[in-house]
């Protein structure tokens, strides 16, 4: 590749504004999360009282608890069925309904979620109508709708990683006397490890973020995180949201910088030891 | 010697790698429009569920009884038409500015180099891993007429008043930008990263200027990341439902918040499968056009 001449000017200023307008909206929330007066916007020196009201909030704290266990349940099917389906775009070669399975691939990713939710929920009713399954909707409802969707995402990531993998290292390997099993396991795996946590984490933040379509698919009796959230903020500002937020923001910035860290030593590495 | 390369082409055995994500994509994402359309023919009663039976068999005879009556009720009430034009509106306007603030952030993550790439790269999505619902709440709280961006505009004697800024379409709009900029950003990122930089030192040599290299090689070059980008805006932005909900009050009429109205509010379920449908069939369009570019860049080129 060329010497690449840096980034110009003008970029610079756009980047600075786009980061600008990305993160003072979270570091206002952060800040005002720390606010001691009930009046959220009325700064009346710093307490983290809200912080104690949100852990003592149990209709908060229930559906947290709900939305972490179906994000982690979601995340991890989906990182299967993801990555089988990025195998089947990028390894088999055309079978006859190719196309219609990369359609079905490519079109959760932008489906509008009110969509995607009313339609599952009319066959949740078709079904149990029917078949007298699901007998209720709850957690198995919203799981099947969110592993829908979010092995769209997972199978993007994981195509473009298995994409970029260097195939003659599975050929050398099949070479030596390696099943596919075996090539798959012991070259192919621990290759692609790095883009599979990536897929995780990208589906269980999907999973943990959706609103829309786990209103639909939900029974009243399930409740998640945003939908708490939601049923909260509608009726104004609050201050549990907003440590709520803050802790959300934080720890997922504790991630990606962990993230960050890691690709660079990757980076590193990899310059050390070319090929 | 075993033929190296093309041992996925052998029949047989790829199906078991096929056939656990065709058959769940079948079942809880295919087949559930056919439900839609299914349910958008028949009639709302009030029973569980709230909607009529398609086919009787009664007697030996099989009743069909298919309604078009949403479909009409669709045109004949304005509000309809009126919610998925606003909508088409919103969204495409949304996507342009999207674009327009995108595309220098795309282009320079590109240019940049090693770690500070991945820096840029990084503070670029993780907004996106926060909850989508806390950002928009954020704007809630600056927006206010008491909110962070009046209080100082009244400080500093720029206006007496505060200014009226939620419960507007200015506020739907920024709330859409803040939260959908990462998905333009990405794609188009993607696309300019693979630019070659000859050709634009090249088109230098011949004597171009940043302006003309920029309209007759950057910019046709990664067409198909742009398109890419804002499909992955315009989109899930024409059914967008918590946006219009919580920044935009009730001035902003878009389709998603009827559709939510239609079925939470109203309980008429095939009204509200009526709209999805005539959603999915205005989206089908756009939806195909993202399918081509990104079907391609999963499948990889060659």
């Amino acid at each position: 590749m060329a010497q690449s001449p840096g980034i110009p000017r003008f970029s610079r200023i756009c980047l600075s504004l786009g980061f600008f307008f990305l993160y003072a909206p979270m570091v206002v929330l952060i800040v005002y999360s720390f606010n001691a007066s009930e009046r959220v916007n009325i700064w009346a020196g710093f307490s983290t009282r809200w912080y104690g009201e949100l852990f003592r909030d149990d209709a908060m704290m229930s559906a947290m608890w709900m939305s972490l266990r179906l994000a982690f349940a979601t995340a991890t099917v989906s990182v299967v069925f993801g990555t089988l389906a990025a195998l089947v775009l990028t390894r088999v070669r055309n079978f006859r309904t190719k196309t219609l399975f990369g359609g079905m691939v490519t079109a959760p990713l932008v489906m509008p979620d009110v969509i995607t939710g009313l339609s599952l929920l009319l066959l949740f009713v078709g079904m149990a109508n029917t078949l007298g399954w699901p007998a209720e909707r709850g957690f198995l409802t919203i799981w099947i709708a969110h592993v829908t969707f979010c092995m769209a995402f997972v199978t993007v990531v994981m195509s473009s990683r298995l994409r970029e993998l260097d195939r003659s290292l599975e050929e050398a390997a099949m070479d030596l006397g390696a099943s596919r099993l075996g090539t798959f396991f012991q070259i192919t795996l621990p290759i692609i490890t790095p883009a599979l946590a990536s897929g995780w984490l990208l589906a269980f933040t999907l999973s943990l973020d959706d609103l829309v379509i786990a209103s639909f698919v939900a029974g009243p009796a399930s409740t998640t995180l945003p939908m708490v959230v939601f049923s909260s903020v509608r009726l104004g500002l609050s201050p549990q949201v907003n440590a709520l937020a803050a802790l959300l923001i934080l720890s997922v910035t504790a991630v990606g910088m962990l993230a960050y860290l890691m690709t660079l030593r990757d980076e590193r590495r990899r310059q050390r030891q070319p090929g | 010697m075993k033929p190296a390369g093309r041992r996925w082409r052998l029949p047989g055995q790829h199906w078991l790698l096929v056939i656990p994500p065709y058959l769940w994509l079948l079942l809880f994402f295919l087949a559930p429009f056919a439900i839609v359309f299914k349910i958008s023919l028949a009639e709302s009663t009030i029973a569980q569920p709230p909607y009529t039976a398609l086919y009787e068999y009664v007697n030996d005879v099989l009743t069909l009884r298919l309604s078009f009556s949403n479909y009409l009720f669709l045109l004949t009430d304005s509000l309809y038409f009126d919610a998925y034009v606003s909508s088409l509106r919103i969204a495409a306007i949304s996507t342009l500015i999207c674009l327009v603030i995108g595309y220098p952030i795309a282009y320079g993550i590109a240019r940049a180099q090693g770690p500070m790439q991945s820096l840029l790269l990084m503070l670029v999505v993780l907004p996106s891993w926060t909850s989508f619902l806390i950002r928009i709440y954020a704007w809630m709280g600056i927006l206010r007429n008491n909110g962070i961006i009046n209080t100082v505009l009244m400080a500093l004697g720029v206006v007496d008043e505060p200014v009226r800024m939620m419960n507007t379409e200015l506020a739907v709009y920024i709330g859409i930008v803040y939260t959908y900029l990462p998905f333009l950003v990405l794609p188009l990122y993607s696309n300019l990263v693979k630019l070659d930089n000859r050709l634009l030192e090249a088109a230098t040599d011949l004597g171009a200027g940043p302006v003309s290299r920029f309209l007759r090689i950057t910019l046709p070059l990664s067409m198909g990341g742009v398109i890419a980008g804002c499909m992955l805006v315009f989109i899930p932005v024409v059914g967008e439902f918590v946006i219009p909900e919580l920044l935009g009050g009730s001035e902003t009429l878009m389709i998603g918040k009827v559709l939510w109205g239609e079925f939470f509010n109203n309980r008429d379920w095939p009204v509200a499968s009526a709209v999805a449908t005539v959603m999915l069939v205005v989206l089908l369009i756009p939806i195909s056009l993202f399918h081509r570019y990104q079907f391609r860049e999963m499948e990889g080129e060659d």
